[in-house]
C-alpha cells in the first residue's frame, strides 16, 4: 500500500497512539521513512503533545486546594447538623 | 493521572464511598484529593477565567458529594466526577449565553479536512523550555482557542491522560468520535504552534558553510 502525504496526515494521531492496524501502520511508516516533511510534522505534533501535558502549562491557582477543602468542610458539617 | 488507577485504588474508593455514605463524611476530603487537578482543568477548558473555573470545580465537588448515593459502583468514580464537572460547566455557559442572547458555541463535528503546518525539519523543544512563561502561555492559549468539542477531548486525552474508552464514557460520545476529534485537535495545535514554537525556541547555531 503506497500512500501520499495528505493520507499520512489523517493517520498521524492514531500512529502516535499506536492504534492503527498493522497494514496501515506499515504504510505510514514506509512513507515517513522517505518523507522529511511528514516526519517533521509527526515530530512537531508529538513534541507539542508532550509539552502541553506538562503540569507547568496549566497551573492550579495558588490556594485552590485549601479553598476547596474549606468550602467542602462547611458542606460536610452542614450535612451532619 | 486518572488512567493510572489500579484496581486497588478502585476498591479503596468503593470502600471510602460506602463509609462516607454511612456517615464518615470527613473521608470525602481524601476521596477527591487525586482529582482536584483534573476537575479544575476540565472546568478551565470551558471558561476562560481561573476564578470561574475554580468556582465550577468547587460546585462540582459539592454536587458530587450531595449525589454520592446515586453513584453506581460499576462506573469509575473519576469518570462520574468529570461528567458532573462537564454538566456544571456546560450549564453555566448555557445560562450565560441566554442572558446575553448569544448563540452557544457550535457543538457539531466539522468534516472539513485540517492540515498541519508544513515543516522541513523539527528540532525538539525540550521540557526545560517550559521554564519560560512565554512558552507556557503560547501552549495554553492555543489549547484555549480550540473549538469546544475538540478542546474537551484534547484535555481529557492529552492533558489528563485518560484513555480513549474513558474519554468516550466521560463525554458520552463514541470511541470513533473521540479519535476523530482528538486527531483534529492535535493537528490544529500543530498548525498553530509549530511555527511560533520554532521561532520561540533558542536560535540554532548557524552553519558556517551555508
Amino acid at each position: 500500500m503506497i500512500i501520499d502525504c495528505k493520507h499520512v496526515w489523517n493517520y498521524l494521531s492514531e500512529y502516535i497512539d499506536g492504534s492503527l492496524s498493522e497494514e496501515t501502520r506499515e504504510a505510514v511508516q514506509l512513507h515517513l521513512d522517505h518523507c522529511e516533511i511528514c516526519s517533521a510534522i509527526l515530530d512537531a505534533t508529538r513534541n507539542i503533545i508532550i509539552l502541553t501535558a506538562d503540569d507547568r502549562v496549566f497551573e492550579l491557582p495558588v490556594g485552590y486546594s485549601e479553598r476547596l477543602h474549606a468550602r467542602l468542610e462547611k458542606e460536610l458539617n452542614d450535612k451532619l447538623s | 493521572m486518572l488512567s493510572m488507577e489500579g484496581t486497588s485504588t478502585i476498591r479503596n474508593e468503593a470502600q471510602m464511598i460506602e463509609a462516607i455514605l454511612a456517615g464518615d463524611t470527613q473521608l470525602y476530603h481524601e476521596l477527591i484529593r487525586p482529582y482536584e487537578r483534573a476537575v479544575y482543568l476540565m472546568a478551565l477548558s470551558y471558561v476562560k477565567s481561573e476564578t470561574e473555573a475554580e468556582d465550577i470545580a468547587q460546585e462540582a465537588f459539592i454536587k458530587a458529594f450531595r449525589s454520592l448515593a446515586t453513584f453506581r459502583a460499576e462506573a469509575k468514580f473519576s469518570t462520574w466526577l468529570i461528567s458532573i464537572t462537564l454538566n456544571e460547566a456546560r450549564g453555566r455557559l448555557r445560562r450565560k449565553a441566554s442572558l446575553r442572547e448569544e448563540p452557544l458555541e457550535e457543538l457539531t463535528d466539522d468534516d472539513r479536512p485540517v492540515s498541519p503546518a508544513l515543516l522541513r525539519d523539527w528540532r525538539e523543544i525540550p521540557s526545560e523550555a517550559l521554564e519560560r512563561m512565554e512558552v507556557r502561555t503560547l501552549l495554553r492559549k492555543a489549547v484555549e482557542a480550540l473549538p469546544a468539542i475538540y478542546r474537551e477531548v484534547f484535555v481529557l486525552r492529552d492533558v489528563e491522560e485518560l484513555n480513549v474508552n474513558e474519554t468516550a464514557a466521560t463525554l458520552k460520545i463514541s470511541v470513533a468520535s473521540v479519535k476523530v476529534r482528538l486527531h483534529r485537535a492535535r493537528i490544529m495545535l500543530q498548525k498553530q504552534l509549530a511555527p511560533v514554537l520554532k521561532a520561540a525556541a533558542p536560535e540554532r547555531k548557524r552553519r558556517w558553510f551555508r
